[in-house]
């Protein structure tokens, strides 16, 4: 009896999860199956589910945009601002985990709030920076402000995961005369490679589907995909199809990534969630 | 310890490399000149850009750079730009709405061509809206108006004929009689999304013919008055009557795609839908669209409705010699002939140049032309109004504020055709707002 409900149960939490998931994943399917439709096909009314399939949307995404160009400096950007990111959020969660002061949390948390800032507040003093030192439509210049965006993020996710390691493995090190720098190489980070691994993986799907900077700090040399996907819509004329076809192309390497490293990812984003 | 020394040091000297790789490419000079293009995705633009190896043919050592952005987010990236001098574009696409005011701030570049160039054959309503003290800011690469399209087969089924200048009253009784809510066919599809450049177009214009106005001289504004209210009660009545499920969220695109798939059997819009609905590539209705003048109103002027893409140089750009000859190149005579040529007469950039509707080669392949022009003609910047005005613009209003007044009343608009709103109430929003903004602004006191 007990094991029947507990069987009903896990199979209402498992329908309950297939729901979520196919409404979550709904949008991105019809984005793919749009992208081969056309134009005329990508406005049809009611929306067909079979069709004949075409590649014409591809062939004039492709003859239109340099997506090669805009994929290299995508990578560009989410690579290296990961990892500038992570150079400076490492040290400042070991930090503020290990060796709090009065003001801690405080600073935890204003570093969390200027994530609440609409970006395009402080778009015109970040624009004149970007001129006044040249950084202006260069992908050094965009990782930098993406690096920026998300560091909060970084800190905020790396202290909650070193907070969940024990400090007598620490101590113990130190008994054995490790230094400090030794500490965190050889103790903190092999014991904290889960969540520092999701936290680089979350940081480069930021940098990857940044949007605002990307527009608004690039213009054609360090223009990345979300300067590509924009390319494509038009206030007049029929876009759809092509739309479509750039956004599949746009994450589909970063779905792919997603895909490989799901393991690492969900293990990282429960690390410490379960005692 | 060593190792991971190692690591660390070869990460960073990877990135400082990577960097100055990806970073530097930007600032790689070039012996020759770059021109970097702004510009939206229309249709026109693509076949500029197709056609713009011509250009480097006969410029050697002038290379050109592509930006293609959406309309809204282009507008913010070029503002942004030459609000700050950054000087990141060369030639900008920007509308009628931007030339006036950015000339004004001394942020273009004033434009001198030769003999050759021929501005008398510029259409004089399109020239006047890129003049300023009599210099001219910018060079038109299109320009639109509106007009009204209609489904010739539902017509003849009803048995009604469109006439060659139809009135709102008229438009709002052939549309109760076609519109068959059970087959999907609405009588009339007008814009309902909200935006200065969405719905308040199409609105702007309804109450110029109903004899309405933005301002009364001394910046008072209109909105409250009996030519606005009659304007909105005939757009909220005829829509919620007549027109399709969900009208707030339509745009342009949104209106074009229901009708070129069959479901509006009329639709007023700008004069561009004209060469993408007779498009059989896209539209499944192009043997069956009839088209007329734009409906009129009480007034019996009007409507005015005139938009126009043109190309500029900014005066922060660093190549302003360059940047003149393409956009000289971009507008010319020329330019309309080589489109002719490479793409047939009917994808020639439309409303600019007197030459091109004297054309009877471009006649016969746009049918629309004669009314499109007659549109753009009577469309000026200065069309008249039912009372004096103290601005210009067609529909729009010359002000830097108007973009943000202006979607605020479309928004307000758009809650009277949702019904969460009267239209009185929704016009005594939108005068008090107006006023509040008109104040704070300095245009009232």
């Amino acid at each position: 009896m007990a094991g029947q409900r507990a069987r009903g149960k896990s199979l209402v939490i498992a329908a309950v999860g297939w729901v979520v998931a196919i409404w979550i994943f709904f949008p991105i399917f019809w984005m793919f199956l749009t992208s081969f439709k056309g134009e005329a096909g990508a406005i049809a009314t009611p929306p067909r589910l079979f069709f004949v399939p075409t590649l014409e949307s591809y062939h004039e995404v492709f003859q239109r945009g340099n997506y090669w160009r805009v994929t290299f400096n995508t990578l560009g950007v989410s690579i290296g601002a990961t990892v500038v990111a992570l150079l400076f959020s490492i040290p400042a969660a070991y930090a503020m985990a290990f060796l709090p002061g009065k003001r801690t949390r405080g600073t935890l948390l204003w570093m969390l709030s200027t994530r609440m800032l609409p970006p395009v507040g402080v778009l015109v003093p970040i624009y004149l920076i970007a001129r006044n030192t040249h950084l202006l439509d260069t992908v050094t210049g965009l990782a930098l402000v993406d690096m920026f965006t998300n560091l909060p993020i970084t800190v905020w996710m790396l202290y909650t995961f070193f907070r969940e390691i024990p400090v007598p493995i620490l101590e113990a090190g130190r008994m054995d005369g490790a230094s400090r720098w030794q500490e965190i190489t050889r103790v903190l980070l092999p014991l904290a490679t889960p969540g520092i691994a999701s936290t680089a993986l979350l940081s480069m799907i930021l940098c990857w589907n940044e949007a605002f900077w990307s527009l608004n700090l690039t213009s054609s040399n360090a223009a990345p995909l979300a300067a590509f996907i924009a390319s494509f819509s038009s206030p007049e004329g029929l876009f759809f199809g092509k739309l479509s076809a750039a956004s599949t192309l746009a994450v589909a390497p970063i779905l792919v990534f997603g895909w490989i490293s799901q393991k690492q990812l969900v293990r990282g984003l429960t690390f410490g969630a379960v005692k | 310890m060593n190792t991971i020394r190692a690591v660390f040091s070869k990460t960073a000297a990877a990135f400082l490399i990577a960097g100055t790789i990806l970073g530097g490419g930007a600032e790689i000079a070039h012996a020759d000149s770059t021109l970097t293009i702004a510009t939206v995705n229309n249709g026109d633009m693509i076949v500029m850009r197709e056609l713009s190896s011509e250009f480097e043919k006969a410029h050697p050592g002038v290379h050109l750079n592509w930006v293609t952005l959406e309309e809204n987010i282009l507008r913010q990236r070029v503002t942004t730009d030459i609000a700050t001098g950054a000087g990141q574009f060369d030639v900008m696409t920007i509308g009628n709405y931007e030339v006036p005011i950015w000339a004004k701030q001394k942020w273009l570049v004033e434009l001198k061509p030769d003999a050759n160039y021929d501005l008398d054959d510029l259409i004089p309503t399109v020239r006047s809206g890129l003049t300023v003290d009599g210099k001219l800011y910018a060079m038109p690469f299109y320009a639109e108006s509106v007009m009204t399209y209609y489904r010739k087969d539902l017509f003849q089924k009803a048995g009604l004929t469109m006439p060659e200048a139809p009135t709102y009253d008229q438009i709002r009784q052939y549309a109760d009689k076609l519109t068959d809510k059970s087959n999907q066919i609405y009588g009339v599809c007008l814009r309902g999304k909200p935006g200065w450049g969405e719905n308040m177009a199409f609105v702007t214009s309804l109450a110029n013919t109903y004899g309405g106005q933005w301002f009364g001289m001394g910046w008072k504004p209109m909105l409250d008055t009996p030519a606005w209210k009659g304007a909105i009660n005939w757009y909220v009545s005829a829509l919620n009557a007549d027109g399709p499920p969900g009208a707030t969220s339509n745009g342009f695109n949104e209106n074009l795609a229901l009708f070129s798939t069959g479901h509006c059997a009329m639709w007023i819009d700008s004069t561009v839908a004209g060469g993408l609905l007779f498009d059989p590539k896209q539209s499944q209705v192009a043997d069956k669209v009839g088209f007329t003048a734009s409906p009129k109103g009480p007034y019996g002027k009007g409507p005015t409705w005139l938009w126009t893409w043109n190309l500029a140089v900014p005066a922060s750009s660093k190549h302003i010699q360059d940047a003149e000859a393409f956009v000289t190149w971009a507008t010319s005579k020329d330019y309309v002939n080589l489109v002719a040529q490479k793409k047939g007469w009917v994808a020639a950039p439309a409303g600019t140049r007197k030459s091109t509707y004297e054309n009877a080669e471009y006649q016969k392949a746009a049918p629309f032309a004669k009314f499109v022009e007659n549109a753009i003609n009577e469309a000026g910047p200065d069309a008249p109004t039912a009372e004096p005005r103290p601005y210009t613009g067609a529909q729009f209003v010359i002000i830097p504020q108007f973009q943000a007044i202006g979607t605020q009343v479309g928004q307000t608009i758009a809650a009277a055709l949702s019904g969460q709103m009267t239209v009185d109430q929704a016009l005594a929003a939108s005068q008090a707002s107006t006023t509040r903004t008109m104040r704070q602004t300095g245009y009232l006191h």
